[in-house]
């Protein structure tokens, strides 16, 4: 590791004292382990999102470069840094104030805490660590075999793919579990050449002849034979989400660059969950954070002045702009509110009469159990489609904005609630990017590759997608095309190795 | 340690690709007005595409997001696109928008590597030093003039609370002497060349927005390129129709006025600026004047020609005239001034600027001869 995990005797205490608070409240995380880095290291680190050991690409020293200029520049100064792995290592700023380094432990156990416990994050790899420097050295290998540019340039084109992942999968089965054995392969093939073909129901057999007449029965038949056969022989059978799965299993990569797409794909899956809980993440963090240090007594009064500062700042909304650290926060503290007062339910709901609303207490207690119970279950999606209120909106004075072309800036649109809801919602949805599916990888019966954006309202930036085409044409080697919708109109947009185009469709393809 | 070498190799990757980017573009994104972006702290952001690895996203511009704050919808909130605050929700980490940022000096030496710019050797006899004071340190004694009151106020707020005097029902904090804190100053010696840039514009109804941007764009670089090479710079601005009157920068940019055009009205304040506030033995002297090159008829040119040839040019480092292309201008003037001083003068420089993409070789005309 990079710094010292021993650490100074006072803020060992601090710790020990941070870490009984927290097990006390009800936390339950896994072990942390602090190191101290000094700011250089700090801002390496968060370079390398956290792990020492990640493998080489010139976007860690991009990323520095900015961190590195904004430090000096005194724009941002990272405070701690926390990884996803068991046991849990977290970064403290060398020289920072005691009291600063304790909200910084009370921050981190709560976010191991939430590692640890919402089931979003049940899938990650909790010895990412190995893993990364792992992926370090193969990747490296590759570089010494085949070139710098060789390699690099590859990793730039799984990059420019890398959030084409099904997010959800990790919970959910979208495929039947590949069948053993060669009888299911016979049944299936037998299903194919006899097809059931439904009748309809008559009272009398002698009215059969006449309700289902067998020459059109022989004809659905055919239909269905053929149906199936050319979905049995489709690929893939039902259009899928994981883009970079289906490369892995179908695009002619060399088998290093087979390993470097499952690299990406393997690390982008493993982040994955941390950009759907950011909300949650850290409104889970600060509220800890600030319970712990203002309720339990591990702080000084001589300290109250500086953890104010550094908890304002920290959740501070700045005119115009909403702060994810604040707005989870927020949620939590609602929740608490609410299910203290039991303000929930149906009767909850039904009631309109503002006075019995506001006063409005049947003092249940359920505030704390319920908090959990959110941080196990949810992600950012469902947490603000479940808890985000009217009352919240209108007291957090969110509003929703809008270019005006006319003016050439932004301005306030509109303060409805459903409106706000509907933008956080989408911005939350998916990351934040389009959805995109593979329908056919026989496009034309020429083995092109046929992707679906399933446009919602919101149309794909052309500059980024024809670039991000090219890419996708380099690993699949064969002419790619993505259906969308630009201004309305259905559009297909191609690359073929050499040019681009972009046709009008008759009518969009359903996934 | 292991891991330094392995970000600074990264980082030193990242800077060889983006380098080799700008040098290779830069052409390209001069013409961009978008380039000229922060200003505040020295320092301009340059986005390069090119090394955003590009991804399947939706169109960002003008989508619009939710924010927090009081207003009316209709009210305006800024320019740009709201940033959202750190770690923005749907942001996968360690993502960014992709810009180089670049001091100006950097920006002026890329720049003067890609158009081949020679340094100015600054006339004037004297090499003024000076001095100068800044304020970077904090120290517990000093004038009350310059008292740090937010640090003042923390430090008694701190005491107070320490002693167990502060009472939060009645927040009155009283600071004691020792909690005084007073901003303190360093002496910096400076050498000194001075020089002053008067930009004249014509903005007459003819010259419109785009041949305003081109100007804009034109005058940042040229700005940029003279910034780094003096230490100290003025910038003085000039609008003409048929009168001249000067004007900040803002106005010099966002004005459009009808109406005829005298050119000599502009060179006559030119040269009245000069003679009140710029000795010519002691400032170097940059008059840029864009135009789209519509004269009024009545010998207005030939005025111009005097009172350049008699006045102006023998006092100035180099006179610049960039005529911009515009679809209702003739553009004699620039044939008139090279008919009559021949296109290779050595003070007066002219450029003819007919689009986005020749603001490149415009800069580098006139720029080109290290006055």
């Amino acid at each position: 590791m990079l710094g010292s995990t021993t650490l100074p005797p006072e803020l060992e205490a601090a710790r020990n004292e941070i870490r009984r608070r927290a097990l006390d409240l009800g936390l339950d995380f896994f072990e942390v382990i602090f190191e101290m880095v000094d700011f250089k290291q700090m801002n390496e680190l968060a370079a390398y999102m956290g792990f020492p050991r990640r493998y080489p690409h010139w976007r860690w020293g991009m990323e520095y470069e900015r961190l590195k200029r904004s430090y000096e520049y005194g724009l941002h100064k990272i405070y701690e840094m926390v990884i996803n792995t068991d046991p849990c290592y977290a970064y403290l700023l060398a020289n920072n104030e005691l009291v600063d380094q304790k909200i910084v432990m009370a921050h981190v156990y709560a976010h191991s805490d939430f590692f640890k416990n919402n089931l979003w994050f049940a899938h990650t790899n909790r010895r990412m660590l190995d893993e990364m420097a792992n992926h370090a050295t193969r990747v490296s290998r590759y570089i010494d075999r085949y070139g710098l540019e060789e390699v690099e340039d590859f990793l730039d084109i799984c990059l420019s793919l890398e959030n084409l992942i099904d997010r959800h999968s990790v919970a959910i089965r979208r495929h039947p579990p590949p069948s053993p054995g060669s009888t299911d392969e016979d049944e299936e093939e037998l299903a194919i050449r006899h097809p059931e073909v439904p009748r309809l129901q008559v009272p009398g057999a002698y009215m059969d002849r006449y309700v289902n007449p067998p020459e059109l029965l022989r004809a659905e038949a055919e239909r269905r034979r053929q149906e199936a056969r050319r979905r049995s022989e489709h690929v893939p059978p039902e259009p899928e989400r994981d883009v970079l799965l289906f490369l892995l299993e179908h695009a002619p990569l060399k088998t290093w660059q087979h390993d470097v797409l499952s690299i990406v794909r393997e690390e982008a899956y493993y982040f994955a969950p941390q950009g759907m809980t950011k909300v949650m993440n850290e409104g889970w963090a600060s509220y800890w954070h600030s319970t712990i240090m203002t309720q339990t007594g591990v702080m000084t009064d001589a300290e109250v002045v500086d953890y104010a500062d550094h908890h304002a700042g920290t959740v501070a909304m700045s005119l115009y702009r909403i702060n994810p650290y604040k707005i989870g926060l927020e949620l939590f503290r609602d929740i608490e509110e609410r299910w203290n007062k039991g303000q929930f339910g149906k009767a909850w709901e039904e009631c309109d009469d503002m006075q019995a609303r506001r006063e409005w207490d049947l003092d249940l207690g359920l505030g704390r159990q319920k908090i959990f119970e959110v941080r196990r279950v949810y992600n950012d999606v469902g947490f603000i489609d479940t808890f985000f209120t009217e009352e919240f909106c209108n007291r957090h004075r969110l509003f929703t904005y809008k270019y005006n072309e006319r003016t050439n800036q932004y301005e306030i649109d509109s303060r409805d609630f459903q409106a706000v809801k509907q933008k956080l919602l989408f911005s939350l949805t998916n990351f934040g990017y389009p959805i995109i599916y593979v329908a056919d990888a026989n496009y034309r019966n020429r083995g092109e590759l046929y992707l679906v954006h399933q446009h919602e309202g919101v149309d794909l930036d052309l500059d980024y997608a024809r670039p991000t085409l090219v890419n996708l044409y380099r690993i699949w080697r064969r002419p790619v095309h993505v259906e969308t919708v630009v201004g309305d109109v259905p559009r297909l947009l191609s690359f073929d190795g050499k040019d681009h185009a972009f046709r009008k469709l008759e009518r969009r393809r359903m996934v | 340690m292991d891991t330094v070498s392995r970000i600074e190799r990264d980082n030193r990757r990242f800077k060889e690709i983006a380098r080799g980017h700008i040098n290779k573009h830069l052409r390209h994104y001069i013409s961009r007005g978008e380039l000229i972006g922060r200003r505040g702290r020295h320092l301009v952001s340059i986005p390069i595409p090119q090394i955003e690895i590009p991804q399947f996203r939706f169109g960002h511009r003008r989508r619009g997001g939710v924010g927090q704050g009081e207003g009316e919808p209709g009210t305006p909130i800024g320019v740009g696109e709201p940033q959202p605050g750190q770690g923005q929700a749907g942001d996968q980490p360690g993502e960014h928008i992709l810009e180089v940022e670049l001091t100006f000096e950097e920006l002026a030496q890329i720049m003067a590597e890609e158009l081949e710019l020679p340094r100015i050797q600054p006339k004037g006899k004297k090499n003024i030093v000076s001095e100068k004071e800044r304020y970077s340190g904090i120290r517990r004694v000093g004038p009350e003039s310059l008292r740090h009151f937010k640090r003042t106020y923390r430090e008694a707020l701190k005491r107070e609370i320490m002693s167990g005097t502060y009472n939060p029902s009645s927040p009155v904090v009283i600071p004691v002497r020792e909690d005084k804190r007073y901003r303190s100053w360093k002496e910096v010696r400076k050498p000194e060349s001075n020089a002053v840039i008067i930009y004249m514009m014509d903005v007459s109804g003819s010259m419109g927005d785009e041949q305003k941007e081109i100007v804009r764009i034109e005058a940042f670089w040229i700005d940029t390129w003279l910034r780094s090479q003096y230490e100290n710079i003025e910038t003085r601005y000039i609008i003409h129709d048929a009168v001249a009157r000067e004007v900040d920068r803002h106005t010099f940019f966002h004005t459009r006025e009808s109406g005829g055009t005298m050119i000599s009205s502009a060179y006559e304040l030119c040269l009245k600026l000069i003679h009140e506030h710029y000795a010519p033995d002691e400032w170097n002297i940059y008059p840029f004047h864009f135009s789209d090159g519509d004269n009024w008829g009545g010998g207005d040119t030939q005025k111009c020609i005097a009172i350049l040839e008699e006045e102006l040019l023998p006092v100035v480092n180099l006179f610049c005239y960039g005529q911009v292309e515009s679809y209702y201008g003739s553009g004699e003037f620039i044939r008139d001034l090279r008919d009559h001083f021949g296109s290779d003068h050595e003070v007066l420089v002219l450029s003819e600027i007919e689009g986005r993409d020749a603001i490149y070789d415009s800069i580098k005309t006139f720029l080109g001869k290290g006055r």
